[in-house]
């Protein structure tokens, strides 16, 4: 028991450890561990199946209060599902960014693009 | 054998250029370097360091390919993290281009700011790059406490 816990807070963001609900018009996304080069390309691929498939949805809430480490792998992945959402003329709403997160927000300049906050509710009054 | 006080401590290791290992890599080396008591933000940006470059081993030195990565760490005058990441894969062309933000020569999403993260984050950058021989990038941080 206490090993497969420890697994849950390793370096892996496995396919599990990524929810997607959809509310109203927006799909909330809330992710878990470090999103890079192996993880990326799975929030990606689940990310756009949702938006393929629901032709309504216009925004995303990513929720990544237990993310911990992003690199320009997970920035990139984020920025591609904002250009998305862009298209359809909606938000990327960014919810509980640890410091690490946020500063590569910072240096890399996204957040001119996307906004962020600390809590869903606080997102999803931000797209309303 | 030296005594210990002669010795600089460092640690090599290989692996194959697999994306699985850039987990591995950061993380080895951020228990590396804390040893010598970095700060958790020091640490984190010591990590996204290491993420780059050996991501930039996997998909673009090796590509379709799988070759080996070698990194080595040491510690430098007890205050200084030394790490050089090297690959034997295709090289980089223009290596000024490759070090502008944003410059990609791939259509996909990195947005080309790896090798960015990697000038932003350690105190010392060198890239060494022979196309068709390998790409070695030497990256230095120094304790916060400790630069001049």
């Amino acid at each position: 028991m206490r090993k497969a816990v420890w697994r849950q807070r390793s370096v892996v963001l496995s396919p599990g450890y990524m929810n997607t609900q959809k509310r109203g018009n927006a799909l909330l996304v809330r992710l878990s561990g470090e999103l890079d080069l192996v993880t990326a390309p799975q929030f990606r691929s689940q990310v756009d199946g949702e938006l393929a498939n629901h032709d309504y949805l216009r925004h995303i809430i990513l929720n990544l209060t237990q993310v911990k480490f992003i690199d320009s792998s997970g920035l990139g992945a984020i920025l591609g599902r904002y250009k998305e959402v862009q298209g359809r003329g909606g938000k990327l709403v960014i919810v509980g960014a640890v410091p690490q997160v946020q500063q590569i927000f910072a240096v890399s300049g996204v957040l001119k693009l996307v906004e962020m906050c600390q809590s869903e509710k606080q997102a999803f009054e931000i797209i309303r | 054998m030296e005594s210990k006080s002669a010795v600089t401590n460092h640690v090599r290791m290989e692996f194959p250029s697999l994306a699985e290992n850039v987990a591995f890599a950061r993380t080895a080396v951020a228990v590396f370097a804390a040893q010598l008591d970095f700060t958790l933000e020091e640490l984190d940006e010591v990590k996204v360091a290491v993420s780059e470059a050996v991501s930039n081993c996997v998909i673009h030195a090796y590509a379709e390919t799988v070759g080996t990565v070698v990194i080595e760490m040491a510690i430098l005058n007890a205050d200084t993290l030394q790490i050089t990441v090297r690959d034997q894969g295709r090289g980089i062309k223009n290596v000024d281009q490759a070090l502008e933000p944003t410059y990609t020569t791939l259509p996909e999403e990195r947005m080309g700011l790896g090798l960015a993260f990697i000038n932003m984050y350690m105190d010392e950058v060198v890239l060494d790059s022979t196309v068709g021989v390998g790409t070695t990038v030497h990256m230095k941080k120094q304790k916060a406490g400790e630069k001049d």
